[in-house]
């Protein structure tokens, strides 16, 4: 099969103007300006079952049904802050494939009638955004964005935004607010993007990986990229393997593809040759999943991954073998998302501060009951109510790693992460 | 002398991104072309930049005080920023770190007695294959360093060294 998202892999210099053009390359934004009404675009892409790719699965061609027609003008976000431990898709997409990455941000902007568009990169992306803004000005050059494209009334400029360094703006809101110039914290929702976004004007943010998908949705037709996956989970989707595992990288791959498949015959199987003791599958904000012999068969779709109890989110599929302690991993995760919370709410400010020195605790050799069953206690607390989804996130792992792996957090425990050879 | 002057044609690009009713979306871009002196942000650019979008300066320290790539110290010319989060974790990092401390006999977010690196532990830089590794940031911008080992990364250490010392 050949690539859908990550076509560098089949055709050389694909990053270039003319050899994407040479491959349909805008062929597919052509058709909708000229030929296509926006809601027209819009009904496709409900068709297509495509869901976002950030991490929530929410139906895209539904986010963008939502948008406000009565106040304008219209924004257009593509979030490319990827910022995700274990994620790492949406950078390749846009390293190797960035043309592709832009019609899609330019389709979906037709479809919501927007003629302003703005690609929020991450500050490490510093390279990335210089790329793009180089590819931005070639498409201008070439017509395909600017004033009245293809001799119609539409109009459409993308621009770049750089982050600093925050894995909140990651978040929608606070992406919107880190645009408008100001500390990026999440807003109260509702209101909602589509009908209070940018400037408080309705807005869509779609991920890379969402939004790349769309020249060849509009270009090959709905039921082509529905006849891939599961009816469930649509299409293809790019997996970021990462952990313990002998050949970590990007792997696309349908939906229902299964861990085995994924770790073993694409990964390699594991470092060592050792056994696989858990999967994060959606990251350092993922659910641990227990690894045997069966759920290795299970496919990697987002109803299927739910009755493991956990989500696939964005598919940043972390492998973990018999030589971590899930102590250790937790360990980890928390100090992570200490240090990326907003400081807004309460109970994710405070919360995530609590579990860092409960885990210290523990992880200091103070394995004691008290200490494990008050991080639990404490992470439960904050379940339900932290005001975006970054504080629930940063409890995923601790709750569900207790439960699942109680003798980790024994005062017998003494496993030290060995260093893989 | 204030951004505009300086660099002209930057401000006007940058502004030019924003509706103009809302050029306080400028002050991230803005802020990274006031580190380009020396790689942190004085008061005085602040201050010019709050005047620029009329703003206040204290909105513009709060953007500098949230997002961690802007600084407002000056520290080693190149911040070596290792990323020792659970996927490179998990693939050595934490060891990477540790070697590279005793060789250079600093602790993390302690700089080099001649002034040139600054060791940082960050969190993810969506470069999970490819651990160990780490970005430099100077007044220059950002660059990977990917697949990196001790060894590499005292090699480029070194051709920094040569490099500023030609330069000095």
């Amino acid at each position: 099969m050949s690539y859908v998202l990550l076509r560098h892999r089949d055709i050389p210099d694909i990053n270039t103007l003319n050899v994407y053009k040479k491959n349909g390359g805008f062929e597919a934004f052509k058709k909708v300006v000229t030929k296509m009404k926006p809601g027209e675009v819009t009904d496709t892409v409900k068709a297509s079952g495509l869901r976002g790719r950030g991490g929530a699965g929410f139906p895209t061609g539904v986010k963008w049904s939502f948008i406000d027609n009565k106040i304008w003008p219209h924004y257009v976000v593509a979030n490319a802050d990827e910022s995700e431990p274990g994620t790492f898709k949406d950078r390749e997409i846009m390293e190797s494939n960035p043309f592709q990455f832009l019609e899609g941000v330019a389709i979906a902007s037709y479809a919501v009638g927007a003629n302003a568009a703005y690609v929020y990169l991450r500050g490490e992306f510093w390279q990335v955004a210089k790329f793009l803004d180089e590819k931005i000005a070639e498409m201008e050059e070439a017509g395909y964005l600017g004033e009245k494209l293809f001799g119609t009334d539409y109009s459409l400029h993308i621009y770049t935004h750089l982050g600093a360094g925050a894995y909140i703006c990651g978040e929608e809101t606070a992406m919107l607010e880190s645009i408008e110039g100001k500390r990026g914290m999440p807003r109260i929702r509702p209101p909602f993007p589509a009908v209070y976004g940018l400037y408080g004007k309705p807005t869509v943010v779609n991920n890379v990986e969402t939004l790349t998908n769309l020249p060849m949705i509009l270009a090959n037709g709905a039921d082509w990229y529905k006849n891939m996956g599961t009816p469930d989970s649509a299409g293809v989707k790019v997996f970021s393997l990462s952990g313990r595992i002998r050949k970590p990288g990007n792997y696309e791959l349908p939906f229902g593809t299964t861990f085995r498949q994924l770790i073993y015959e694409h990964g390699g199987g594991v470092l060592d040759g050792r056994p696989v003791k858990a999967i994060m599958p959606a990251g350092a904000s993922s659910s641990f999943i227990v690894a045997d012999e069966k759920v290795l068969d299970m496919q990697m779709d987002y109803a299927t991954v739910r009755t493991l109890g956990a989500d696939l989110g964005s598919a940043s599929v972390i492998v973990i073998d018999d030589t971590v302690s899930i102590d250790w991993i937790i360990n980890k995760t928390i100090h992570f998302f200490k240090h990326e919370s907003c400081g807004k709410c309460t109970p994710c400010r405070e919360g995530t501060y609590w579990m860092m020195h409960l885990i210290e605790d523990i992880r200091d050799d103070k394995h004691s009951t008290a200490n494990v069953d008050l991080l639990l206690n404490v992470a439960r607390q904050m379940q339900n109510k932290c005001l975006c989804p970054l504080g629930e996130f940063s409890t995923m792992a601790v709750v569900t790693g207790i439960e699942r792996f109680p003798q980790d957090f024994k005062e017998s425990n003494k496993q030290v992460l060995t260093e893989p050879a | 002398m204030s951004l505009a002057k300086k660099y002209p044609k930057e401000v006007k690009q940058i502004l030019a991104k924003y509706p103009p009713e809302h050029k306080r979306s400028a002050v991230m871009p803005l802020l990274y072309l006031a580190q380009r002196e020396g790689g942190y942000i004085t008061k005085e650019a602040m201050q010019d930049i709050a005047d620029t979008l009329e703003i206040s300066v204290t909105d513009v320290g709060a953007v500098v005080g949230f997002y961690t790539l802007y600084h407002d110290k000056k520290e080693g010319k190149y911040r070596m920023q290792v990323c020792t989060d659970l996927p490179c974790a998990l693939r050595g990092a934490d060891q990477f770190m540790e070697t590279l401390c005793a060789n250079l006999g600093i602790k993390v977010g302690e700089t080099t007695p001649d002034g040139l690196i600054t060791l940082e532990a960050v969190t993810c830089l969506a470069a999970c294959d490819k651990a160990p590794m780490f970005q430099i940031q100077s007044a220059e911008g950002i660059e990977y360093h990917e697949d990196m080992t001790v060894d590499k990364t005292m090699e480029l250490i070194e051709t920094l060294k040569k490099a500023n010392v030609e330069v000095k």
